[in-house]
């Protein structure tokens, strides 16, 4: 049985670019799944990706790390990388590692697609 | 209670695969609803386990998962009821003084998870054991309201050795 089977994660073709919606707790054993998905995202130098959390009820650093990467990727190829939906528990990590002023953070797909 | 000369109440033994992470946080936090804590509580004191397990595994075992680790509870129902948590291991040793936070204005991937546990619990210390591999103890008091912790100062400078 894989390690990493226990994330799944959806994509959304949008007009500038994507939206992934992954699905489950991320952490060490499956982190490498969300760096996937963002970097097929990633690789066609989207305008935006769009990172749905709603689908998230836990994510450890190991989560966290893969989307700070995803930022510097973003930021490099000046792609916008938008977090949304998060779920209390996902945001206090965010808060505690103080990131949560460094993403961009907005309540709903909707909102994020159309910043 | 809490006496680390009495026995753990509950004790989990686990080889270091990330795999088995998800059920030693389930079995943390449901020990920690058991003791009073609340839901918001109960979830950070899983992250602090997790984030010390993930620094077991891929710092002190290399990713190697073959690994021993225990980890041990000990409800503390003294003065200052809370819930003492101890993990051990045998994997490289090192020395408790270069486990640090690192500089949260360094926006970088990694390095995070000794100042998540020193955010959420009220005590962690690390120590060598003597038959080898590390010991580290967490205690995180009960309280009837949670209260924010004043954040660290920055500790520019200073980056973590071997834990992140």
């Amino acid at each position: 049985m894989s390690d990493a089977q226990e994330l799944e994660i959806q994509t959304e073709s949008i007009d500038d670019g994507v939206i992934l919606r992954p699905l489950g707790e991320i952490d060490l054993n499956c982190a490498a799944v969300l760096r996937e998905g963002l970097r097929q995202a990633q690789d066609g130098q989207p305008g935006r990706v769009v990172v749905d959390l709603g689908g998230v009820p836990y994510m450890d650093s190991s989560g966290v790390a893969t989307l700070v990467e995803a930022m510097q990727v973003a930021r490099r190829t000046s792609t916008k990388l938008i977090l949304c939906a998060m779920q209390d528990k996902v945001r206090s990590i965010f808060e505690i590692a103080r990131l949560d002023i460094v993403f961009s953070i907005v309540e709903t797909a909707e909102e994020a697609v159309s910043q | 209670m809490g006496d680390p000369s009495t026995e753990p109440e509950v004790r989990l033994e686990m080889f270091s695969q990330p795999k088995f992470l998800a059920a030693a946080r389930a079995l943390v936090g449901s020990v920690a609803q058991r003791l009073g804590f609340n839901e918001i509580q109960c979830g950070q004191i899983s992250l602090a386990v997790d984030e010390a397990l993930c620094n077991v595994i891929t710092h002190g075992y290399d990713r190697r998962c073959d690994g021993r680790i225990w980890i041990k509870l000990w409800p503390l129902v003294a003065d200052m009821p809370g819930l003492k948590i101890v993990i051990e291991d045998l994997a490289q040793q090192v020395d408790p003084a270069t486990i640090r936070p690192r500089d949260l204005n360094e926006v970088r991937p990694g390095g995070l998870g000794v100042h998540i546990m020193r955010e959420i619990m009220d005590e962690v210390t690390y120590e060598r054991r003597s038959g080898g591999g590390m010991r580290l103890t967490m205690i995180k008091r009960l309280r009837p309201v949670q209260t924010a912790k004043s954040p660290a100062p920055p500790t520019s400078g200073q980056s973590e050795l071997n834990h992140e």
